[in-house]
């Protein structure tokens, strides 16, 4: 390897925002780069940026042109890309995410087993066992996108969207799979069911974790799924969350 | 007794308590939402010399009824709805005395679309993520996250009882101006960040052709009918941010301007981006108004959003009581 680092695109996104964009394709180092960079924007003290949102392979920059033009803005971003180093990213976050498979809780799980070919363990046992990388948080409110799925669980969506998949679902979506932060219609297999929410507007904070943050599913039982929602309800659950220095 | 505040008779089509806008949460897929027409909002706030960014009721179409249970000074801005209080018209862009008993009337807007509704001393409405604006689609924000209903009743913080000086108001000038017809109505933009999705003809054809406002519009983002956006390929894009004005070229080749309730991120080309001081006009076209659009340079566009706000800095000065 070597230390030559290549610029991103800068790209205009109106007069109140900039794209910067590192590439083309989905990978862990590309959005590795997207996430140092909204580090080294958001942490330190540059003045005119009003928010960032990392996506897959780019960094949406919204700033107040008041503040900080685009062409003193570029300047500053590529100042600071020479300070941040995207391959020594720290501590990495996990969080365990329970979940109950099959039954009532995941109505196609069996549908996903026939497709592909495995037994509803072995279809539970490669789902919680990667760590998934959540690349960026979209579409809803605190859904995340996630990398890393046994490309062997791919299943196609349902020909029919359901009118309505309830929060908490957990499904799985041709190579994709993710969790419905909130009640929304969708053509994803359903497999399983979390008790936690990964959005509560009423939590602080709201959503659990953040785009470049890693999750690792844990299958449950039904009785474990009710008591989780007992703790939930009485404010006695912890979130297990585990720490892991990057290398 | 009710507590001083408003009591909604009738909600009108579509009425939202809106501020500046969700600002800090997209990342984690919380839209921004936020007032569609940004400057009405600020200057109706300015006007009640409230905080320019204080939450104000959004209208659309067809504004709503009211009952005062308390005297303000209120502004209307934006679209007018032929606002009237005991029959007589309420100025708009002005600063208004109600009082306790009033009945506030709007009815459908001849021009325009939205209209804004500032109160002295702004409604008691809470903060969720640092915003007072509803957002629909999660259901928060505002009064329980919902448009406004008959029966619903919204308290005064710190109401105003006085009788504004006449020379307070903003009647025809530069900001309160809307182009009224659709020959005048352009909307300037910055092409990216994937202008490269369309062909030179495509661009051709989207900076000289006339656009359509289709009824497929709402707050998160404006429809076009009008002549197909030549593209070099399938528009689809791996997903990233969508920033307010972002003009999508989805499959069809028609655009969509992604307004305030806008997703956070999507996976269509954005290859341009209305500038913001153009916005405003965007969120007063209703279906069936025709747009132009243009291409303006950065720096201009930079210049004239500094430009605005600095004229905001200056009313609010010019509007500061004397001590």
């Amino acid at each position: 390897m070597t230390d030559a680092k290549v610029l991103p695109r800068f790209l205009a996104a109106g007069d109140c925002a900039l794209t910067v964009e590192f590439g083309n394709e989905i990978s862990e180092e590309i959005n590795a780069q997207v996430m140092a960079l909204k580090k080294a924007l958001t942490d330190g003290k540059t003045g005119g940026i009003t928010e960032a949102v990392p996506t897959y392979r780019s960094l949406l920059v919204y700033y107040d042109p008041l503040q900080i033009s685009y062409a003193a803005l570029v300047r500053r971003i590529k100042k600071s890309l020479r300070y941040t180093d995207a391959s020594s990213s720290g501590k990495k976050r996990i969080f365990e995410i329970p979940v109950c498979y099959g039954g009532k809780y995941g109505a196609d799980l069996s549908d996903v087993a026939t497709h592909t070919g495995l037994s509803e363990a072995a279809v539970i046992s490669r789902h919680s066992a990667p760590e998934y990388r959540i690349y960026m948080l979209g579409f809803l409110p605190g859904f995340a996108y996630l990398g890393g799925m046994d490309e062997s669980l791919a299943t196609p969506r349902l020909d029919t969207p359901r009118e309505k998949i309830p929060a908490g679902a957990v499904a799985i979506g041709g190579r994709q799979t993710g969790i419905y932060p909130v009640a929304s219609p969708g053509g994803w297999r359903l497999i399983g069911t979390t008790p936690i929410a990964p959005y509560d507007p009423e939590r602080t904070p709201s959503i659990l974790y953040n785009a470049g943050d890693y999750i690792r599913f844990r299958p449950i039982d039904e009785a474990e799924f009710s008591d989780i929602r007992d703790r939930l309800a009485q404010n006695t659950y912890q979130y297990l969350v585990s720490e892991e220095v990057d290398v | 007794m009710n507590k001083p505040g408003i009591r909604i008779q009738f909600p009108g089509l579509l009425t939202t308590i809106q501020d500046d806008g969700r600002i800090g949460y997209q990342e984690f897929g919380i839209s921004a939402s936020g007032a569609m027409d940004l400057r009405a909002m600020r200057l109706a706030n300015i006007l009640v010399r409230n905080n320019k960014d204080e939450a104000v009721l959004e209208m659309t179409l067809m504004g709503a009824v009211m009952t005062f249970t308390g005297s303000n000074t209120i502004a209307i801005t934006g679209a007018d709805q032929g606002a009237i209080i005991d029959g007589i018209k309420v100025p708009l862009y002005t600063a208004v005395a109600v009082h306790a008993g009033d009945t506030l009337i709007f009815g459908s807007a001849a021009t325009g679309c939205r209209t804004y509704l500032a109160f002295a001393g702004g409604l008691v409405v809470s903060e969720i993520l640092g915003s007072k604006s509803t957002n629909l689609k999660c259901g928060i924000g505002g009064l329980q996250g919902r448009q406004l209903k008959e029966g619903d009743e919204l308290e005064f913080v710190n109401p105003v009882d006085e009788a504004p000086d006449p020379k307070r108001n903003l009647r025809d000038t530069p900001l309160s101006r809307y182009p009224d017809s659709n020959s005048q109505r352009i909307l300037r933009i910055i092409p990216g960040p994937q202008a490269e999705y369309v062909t030179e003809k495509g661009m051709d054809t989207f900076l000289s052709s006339v656009y359509t406002v289709t009824p497929r519009s709402d707050r998160m983002g404006c429809n076009f009918d009008g002549p197909v956006i030549e593209t070099r390929d399938k528009t689809d894009i791996i997903s990233d941010g969508i920033p307010f004005g972002a003009v999508q070229i989805p499959s069809g080749g028609k655009p969509i301007v992604m307004m305030a309730d806008r997703q956070t991120t999507g996976g269509y080309a954005k290859i341009g981006t209305v500038i913001s001081v153009d916005l405003p006009i965007l969120a007063q076209c209703k279906p069936g108004d025709t747009v132009r659009f243009r291409q303006i340079s950065m720096n201009k566009a930079q210049r004239l959003h500094r430009k605005e706000q600095k004229q905001y800095a200056a009313i609010e000065r010019k509007f500061t009581p004397l001590k």
